[in-house]
């Protein structure tokens, strides 16, 4: 390009400044995009692409007990070792059952002790420790944990956030309870 | 005697009204960039202290001015404290010759022009003071690109401003001002649209705004020049950046926008009218435009600002010689 040119063109590529100027003063006029976090939140729609700590998966038939079948996989999977798991015992016997079974088998009868139910006494979870890695969500055996879409975590101290998940599942099915519940009534007043 | 004392008294109570003026346009101009900022980029800006934030300069300035005066270890300490002293006092100085209304003048002097220019040029002496006695790469880096910038585009300002003192005859603000109409039409920037575009950059250039503001660079320099400096030391560069912006925009609406004069009443709201629409229009562009490169930075100053300001004067005076 000869200097002459490249003169002019330097003077007509000023008008990008002017250019520059019109998006941001467009912006400045236009509504704000954020949301004032206390006061309001984002809508529900937004956030479910938003991962954030893990949660259990109810079952099908009860939606207050995990799939979970308490195998450990997830626990022995999980580089940060924030998980912890406690099997269920097996249910206590009274003492008249229990001497029933040691007469049977006294008698040599085959006897079906009481085995432990496959799902988990206590689920704990300490988000403070967690690295959201997904590992323990590709370990689990039958897809009881998922991420949730949790945006708004806050606490004032650190045991804030060790979570009892299988609270935290049973609090969400008794809440999610009565809303499905109440569904039906909302659409016919609207009618 | 009395005609001396009398004089006095006016230049202390100016100063002390002028560093009233400084301290509070500090804060409205704090809210009004961290305002502007959030609105251009679409977001509310500052909004829990106070409605809508309104508290939040002075909650930012009762900080500053709580926290620890730190000096680094191998800083030379009174050059490092010289330094913001340095920088913010001169600025008052600044203010005296400015024609805010018909008889809202500090003093009237008649070089005015030299003496903002004069005393607009101790800014650079205490950046460079700033960077060199903090001991610190980027403060030291900050202050060389401080010195190159300010030495730089002091020289079109000055070609631009020496046009104008053609045009009028004059280096009093105040006559200059007088000499302009009430309409828009009447203005300096109608015969000297290229001096006062001219002007606008180098102005720019001079206070360190963005899209020059090398020297403080976050993104290269951590803060540059005062990088290093804690609580009121650093607030006091902040509050000499801010008084800079409004006396440069004080000075271009003197001499290119007709000073306190307007349409239909004239008085010293006007004047505040077009000063803040300036202070504005900077902020427009601090959120706008990308920062250049160094060598952009001095390109355009050597390359654009200086020949054409130069020719822009040369033109002035021939014209001035012809009519």
């Amino acid at each position: 390009m000869n200097p002459i040119k490249k003169f002019f063109r330097s003077i007509a590529d000023l008008w990008s400044l002017i250019v520059g100027l019109q998006i941001t003063g467009k912006y400045f006029c236009q509504r704000q995009v954020t949301v004032h976090y206390p006061r309001k939140e984002i809508a529900p729609e937004i956030n479910q692409t938003y991962r954030g700590h893990i949660e259990l998966v109810a079952s099908p038939k009860d939606p207050t007990k995990p799939k979970c079948i308490s195998c450990l996989m997830c626990v022995s999977a999980c580089p940060s070792g924030c998980i912890t798991v406690v099997k269920s015992k097996p249910p206590k016997l009274s003492p008249e059952e229990e001497q029933a079974i040691k007469d049977a088998e006294a008698r040599g009868e085959k006897v079906k002790k009481p085995t432990a139910p496959k799902e988990p006494s206590q689920w704990k979870y300490d988000f403070s420790l967690c690295s959201l890695c997904g590992t323990c969500v590709e370990a689990c055996t039958v897809d009881s944990i998922r991420f949730s879409n949790e945006l708004y975590v806050v606490g004032t101290s650190r045991n804030d956030f060790k979570y009892d998940l299988l609270a935290r599942l049973k609090s969400q099915a008794e809440k999610r309870g009565p809303v499905a519940e109440s569904k039906p009534e909302a659409e016919t007043k609207e009618a | 005697m009395n005609g001396i004392a009398t004089e006095l008294i006016r230049i202390v109570v100016g100063l002390v009204a002028v560093a009233a003026f400084v301290g509070l346009n500090g804060l409205v101009l704090v809210y009004a960039e961290r305002k502007g900022a959030g609105h251009f980029q679409r977001r509310p800006g500052p909004y829990e202290v106070g409605p809508h934030g309104v508290i939040q300069p002075i909650a930012d300035a009762l900080k500053l001015i709580g926290k620890q005066l730190f000096t680094p270890e191998n800083a030379d300490p009174f050059l490092f404290w010289l330094a913001p002293l340095l920088s913010f006092f001169p600025v008052l100085l600044l203010f005296v010759p400015l024609p805010f209304g018909p008889v809202l003048t500090v003093w009237e002097v008649d070089l005015g022009l030299l003496l903002i220019l004069a005393f607009a040029g101790i800014n650079v002496l205490a950046l460079l003071l700033a960077g060199w006695a903090s001991n610190n790469k980027y403060g030291l880096l900050g202050a060389g690109r401080a010195v190159a910038q300010s030495v730089a585009y002091e020289i079109p300002l000055l070609l631009t401003v020496l046009a104008i003192a053609f045009q009028s005859g004059t280096l009093n603000l105040s006559t200059i001002v007088s000499q302009q109409g009430s309409w828009p039409w009447q203005w300096n920037i109608v015969t000297q649209p290229l001096a006062f575009i001219i002007y606008l950059v180098s102005a720019l250039g001079e206070t360190n705004r963005a899209p020059f503001d090398l020297p403080e660079a976050e993104s290269e320099l951590t803060a540059g020049f005062h990088t290093e400096y804690s609580g009121m030391g650093f607030g006091m560069f902040f509050l000499a950046e801010y008084a800079n912006m409004i006396v440069v925009s004080g000075v271009c609406t003197a001499l290119f926008l007709g000073g306190w004069k307007g349409p239909f009443v004239d008085g010293f709201w006007w004047y505040l009218v077009k000063v803040y629409a300036l202070l504005g229009a900077m902020i427009w562009f601090r959120w706008t435009y990308p920062r250049v490169r160094f060598d952009q930075l001095l390109n355009i100053n050597w390359k654009w600002l200086l020949p054409l300001a130069t020719l822009n004067l040369l033109g002035t005076a021939f014209l001035m010689k012809l009519f």
